[in-house]
């Protein structure tokens, strides 16, 4: 079986998909609950005692990043593509 | 026994005759050249060599030292890898342009004063524009004379602070300067300009993607890792590095979210990631120093990578927009392959470079006490991983947006394979075995990446950035616009000075 192939048969497989994206949701849950666990190295900010701080950190961040240059974009910088012709 | 010999000269040379080898032996030519150079700084003795009296000055050609060594070595892997890449170019002006480009770049790490340097600065500039207008297209000469209009600019600026400097008593070694005075802050602006900071770094997503798509690859690397080398060689520690740096971080992210050009969004990128690098340079402690460089030697191996993985897609459907891609995974399964390798490298999964570069930065701004720094560096970091989630999504597995494509799509020529198959193990390799990188650094160090700690929060923050993008994936469908940045004022303001100029000129003829 070549790469392609190799690629296809999972890629067009629903059923490994759905599997797949399960196993990520599991993963994400296990990952936070390790956090009440792990010893940091270093505590020197309030958050590092938070435990779960940088999942939510991650999600907030990433919405904002998106939905604010989306917003900015679409009322301010975004213009037709011949905007300078 | 010669000493020392300049690695510029082995592509200086091999540029000059260049033209007159044909075929195969053209190939073996240009192979030749980045081996031959690596050879020559692996052999090189550390101290000072190279030195010419010039108009009553002594010139230094071959300061060699860590930094210098490290930054010479990578520069050249990295150089191989990218011939490899643009083999099947037939046009040998764009080779020759780039030998001449990488050749200066090399140049200017090794140089040990301040005229030397300007000297390779200023070659690499002129001859790195040709790889955007050998494009050929109307765009690609605008973008080009846009290019080289900025960084005539900066090396004015960079000129004015070397003369003043030097004219003051600074002397014309090129070492860490002062962080006060009009010849030092007018240097800083030109190192500034080239290393694409903030509002100055327009340039380069507006000139990079007008590339050829070789060009691209080389100009990915050479200009702004050679400024990040030349700040870390004048100015570690300076403060106002952190601000800018830190805002660098953040700015590349954000507007990546809204670009469609594939290259367009790689540049943003970029911009993002050197400003962790100059954040580090900024913070100047050992930590923050080896940070910036060992970000600055695998940025210059996936960011070539990632650019590659583009220039393959292009190069094989035409397409260069993530609006008019997708899909590609089945027919251009390497390429997909390699390009996950370097989009994972660059967002620091684990067990890829990446993730044993970036955290170093991040420890030095903890070590200042710095939280504001981190959260904005962890913003930053969010958005280098949701960026080749988008592309990865948008080009190779999400619905083709060109069905009705003439042409058959499969992976590209052999050679350009090669050339990311070449960075995608370094990337592995690296990864893998993090000694090899921390071997390189100027500062001795000994940092411990793969803690559990810094797995867990590296796997937190980048696992909730995928869920966000799996939610918010329609939300990124890619749209056909462009989005104005501060090139916006030469560009208009260009407009209203021809204006002018022919206002006065008709004035006069009037009168």
């Amino acid at each position: 079986m070549n790469l392609g192939d190799f690629f296809r048969k999972y890629g067009e497989d629903d059923i490994f998909c759905k599997k797949a994206k399960k196993g990520f949701y599991v993963f994400l849950g296990l990952v936070v609950i390790s956090d009440f666990f792990v010893h940091h190295d270093h505590v020197n900010f309030l958050w590092d005692k938070i435990p779960g701080w940088w999942s939510a950190y991650g999600f907030i961040s990433t919405v904002v990043m998106i939905v604010l240059s989306k917003a900015i974009g679409h009322a301010w910088l975004m213009k037709s593509e011949d905007y300078y012709d | 026994m010669i000493e020392w010999v300049s690695p510029s000269l082995f592509f200086y040379l091999g540029a000059a005759i260049l033209p007159f080898i044909k075929g195969k032996g053209r190939s073996g030519l240009l192979l030749s050249i980045p081996v031959l150079a690596l050879l020559t700084i692996l052999s090189a003795s550390q101290g000072i060599h190279g030195v010419v009296s010039f108009a009553g000055q002594e010139l230094i050609f071959g300061r060699v030292d860590k930094l210098s060594l490290g930054f010479g070595a990578v520069f050249m892997v990295s150089a191989f890898a990218s011939l490899v890449f643009a083999l099947h170019v037939k046009d040998c002006r764009e080779h020759i342009s780039a030998l001449l480009y990488v050749g200066s770049a090399v140049g200017a790490v090794f140089a040990g004063d301040l005229f030397s340097f300007f000297l390779f600065w200023e070659i690499a500039s002129f001859s790195s524009v040709f790889l955007i207008w050998l494009r050929g297209e109307e765009a690609s000469n605008a973008a080009g004379m846009r290019y080289i209009l900025v960084h005539i600019t900066g090396g004015l600026l960079l000129f004015g602070g070397i003369v003043i400097h030097v004219g003051s008593g600074g002397g014309i070694a090129f070492d860490a300067m002062p962080q006060m005075g009009l010849g030092p802050t007018l240097m800083l602006m030109g190192f500034l300009i080239n290393a694409a900071v903030p509002p100055v770094h327009a340039w380069l997503a507006d000139a990079y993607p007008e590339a050829t798509l070789t060009g691209v690859i080389f100009l990915s690397v050479f200009t702004t890792k050679t400024a990040i080398y030349a700040l870390i060689r004048g100015f570690p520690g300076t403060p106002i590095l952190i601000v800018l740096g830190a805002v660098m971080a953040v700015y590349g992210v954000m507007y990546a979210v809204n670009e469609n050009n594939c290259q367009r969004v790689w540049c943003y990128h970029l911009i993002s990631q050197n400003g962790y690098m100059i954040t580090g340079i900024g913070i100047g402690t050992a930590l923050g120093i080896n940070g910036a460089v060992s970000l600055a030697f695998t940025n210059i191996v996936y960011k070539a990578l990632l650019m590659m993985g583009i220039s393959s897609v292009t190069h094989m459907t035409g397409g260069r927009k993530q609006s008019e891609l997708g899909g590609l995974y089945k027919s251009m399964p390497w390429t997909f392959l390699l390009f996950v390798v370097g989009g994972f490298a660059i967002a620091g999964v684990p067990p890829l470079v990446g993730f044993v570069s970036k955290s170093i930065v991040v420890s030095a701004a903890a070590e200042i006490h710095q939280g504001w720094v981190i959260l904005m560096l962890v913003f930053g970091a969010c958005g280098t991983w949701l960026h080749p989630l988008k592309l990865i999504y948008m080009v190779f597995l999400g619905e083709d947006r060109a069905k009705d494509r003439k042409i058959k799509v499969t992976d590209p020529p052999a050679n350009m394979l090669w050339g990311m198959r070449i960075l995608a193990t370094l990337c592995i390799v690296f990864g893998l075995f993090p000694g090899l990188l921390y071997g390189m650094f100027p500062e001795p160090m000994e940092y411990h990446p793969y803690t559990l700690g810094h797995l867990v929060e590296a796997f937190q923050y980048m696992g909730f950035t995928l869920l966000v993008f799996m939610l918010f994936l329609k939300k990124l469908t890619p749209e056909n616009y462009i989005s104005l940045d501060t090139d916006y004022i030469y560009r208009k303001g260009s407009l209203v000075f021809m204006w002018l100029v022919k206002r006065l000129a008709f004035l006069r003829h009037v009168t």
